[in-house]
C-alpha cells in the first residue's frame, strides 16, 4: 500500500453531523426578525403601487442577506463567540459547524439574495443590499469590532440599512423618508448595545473586544448612553417637519421621554443590583422603542388604507 | 465474490445520514422556492421582465 493511501484511511474526514437547526441559528433570527420588521416599515411607506409578488420577494431577499450577514459574522468570531456565555452556545463554538462551511453558507445566501434582488426587482436595492452585507461583514465584523469602541457606532449603519433598502426597492430611488429611518435606528443603537455591553462587560473583557465598558469603563458608558439617548428624543422632527404624522410624533415624544428616564435612571444608579436592573430594563425597553416607533408607522398606513376617513 | 465483505471507505453513522438527509430536503425547498419565485415574478412583470431599472 502506498503511503497516499495509508494516509487517506488514516486522515478519516470529518462529516457533519450539523441539523436544519444549526443553519438557521447561524442566521440570527432574532436579527433577521428585526430587520424584516423594520424593512416592512420602509416598503409601505414607499409612494406608489408595488406589487404583493415583489414586494415579497424584496423582504425575503432583505431577509436571506441580513441572514447571511449573521453567519458570515459567525464564521469569523468563532473564537470570539466561543469565549462569551452569551454566544457560547452558537453552531459554531458547538462543533456542530465549522467556519468554512458557515463562510460557505454565508456567501452563498449573500450573493443568492443580491443576485434575486438586483435580477426580480431592481439593481439599485441589490447594490444596496450588498453593501449592507459588505459593511456588517467587513467594516464592522472584520475591521471594526475588534479594534476600536466605537465599534457600534460606526456598524450601527447597517442595521439601520434594511429599511432604506426596502424604499429603494419599492421605488427604485432614496428620498428623505428613508434617510430618516436609517437615522432613527442609526441613533437607537448605540444606546442600546451599550445597555447590552454594561450588563455583560465580562464576556466582553473575557474575548478581548473593545467594547465600550471594557475599555472606558461603565460610568463614561452611562454617560454615552445618556447623550445618545438625548440624541434620539430627535426622532419626534420627521412631525413638525411634515414627514410623518402627528401619532408618530407623539409616539416618538412618549416612547422617548421613558426611554430618556431610563437612560437618566442607568446614569444614577451606578453600583449593585439596583444598576444592574436599570440596565436591564433599559435594554429591554430599547427593543420595545424601536418596535413601537415602527408599529405606529406601519399601523398609520395600513389604517389610512383601509379607512382613509379616519387617518 | 464475498457479499458480507466489510464497505470500503467512509461509512455514516445513523445521526449522519439524517442530518445530511435533512440538509439535503431543506436544499431542494430552498431551490423550489426560488424557482417558484422566479416564474410567479415573470408571470408578474410580464414581458417588462428584461426591463431592470438601476
Amino acid at each position: 500500500m502506498s503511503v497516499v493511501d495509508r494516509n487517506a484511511i488514516e486522515l478519516s474526514p470529518r462529516i457533519s453531523e450539523a441539523d436544519v437547526a444549526d443553519y438557521i441559528a447561524l442566521l440570527k433570527p432574532r436579527v433577521m426578525s428585526l430587520v424584516i420588521f423594520t424593512a416592512l416599515v420602509g416598503l409601505v411607506l414607499a409612494p406608489g403601487h408595488f406589487h404583493p409578488v415583489l414586494a415579497f420577494t424584496s423582504l425575503l431577499c432583505i431577509a436571506v442577506g441580513a441572514g447571511a450577514s449573521g453567519a458570515l459574522n459567525m464564521a469569523y468570531e468563532g473564537d470570539i463567540d466561543a469565549k462569551m456565555s452569551r454566544t457560547a452556545n452558537r453552531p459554531i463554538p458547538r462543533g456542530r459547524i465549522t467556519q468554512a462551511e458557515a463562510l460557505t453558507f454565508g456567501t452563498t445566501l449573500a450573493f443568492f439574495s443580491v443576485m434575486t434582488l438586483g435580477i426580480l426587482v431592481n439593481w439599485f436595492a441589490g447594490a444596496l443590499l450588498a453593501f449592507t452585507i459588505f459593511f456588517y461583514v467587513v467594516i464592522y465584523t472584520i475591521a471594526l469590532k475588534r479594534w476600536t469602541a466605537q465599534n457600534i457606532v460606526i456598524g450601527g449603519a447597517a442595521g439601520a440599512l434594511p429599511p432604506v433598502v426596502a424604499w429603494a426597492a419599492a421605488t427604485g430611488s432614496l428620498s428623505v423618508e428613508p434617510i430618516l429611518l436609517f437615522l432613527i435606528i442609526f441613533f437607537w443603537t448605540p444606546p442600546h448595545f451599550w445597555a447590552l455591553a454594561l450588563f455583560r462587560s465580562d464576556d466582553y473583557a473575557r474575548a478581548g473586544v473593545p467594547m465600550l465598558p471594557v475599555v472606558a469603563g461603565p460610568d463614561a458608558t452611562r454617560l454615552q448612553i445618556l447623550l445618545y439617548t438625548i440624541v434620539l428624543i430627535a426622532s419626534f422632527a420627521p412631525w413638525p417637519l411634515g414627514y410623518f404624522d402627528a401619532v408618530y410624533g407623539v409616539t416618538s415624544l412618549v416612547l422617548g421621554g421613558a426611554m430618556l428616564a431610563l437612560a437618566v435612571s442607568v446614569y444614577r444608579r451606578r453600583e449593585g443590583s439596583e444598576a444592574r436592573r436599570a440596565t436591564r430594563k433599559l435594554f429591554a425597553f430599547s427593543i420595545l422603542y424601536l418596535f413601537g416607533l415602527f408599529a405606529t408607522l406601519l399601523l398609520e398606513v395600513v389604517v389610512r388604507a383601509l379607512a382613509p376617513t379616519i387617518w | 465474490m464475498d457479499d458480507k465483505r466489510e464497505p470500503d471507505g467512509i461509512v455514516l453513522t445513523e445521526a449522519q445520514k439524517k442530518s445530511r438527509r435533512q440538509r439535503s430536503i431543506a436544499i431542494a425547498l430552498a431551490l423550489g422556492v426560488l424557482a417558484v419565485l422566479f416564474f410567479a415574478v415573470t408571470l408578474v412583470k410580464g414581458p417588462a421582465v428584461l426591463v431592470r431599472p438601476m
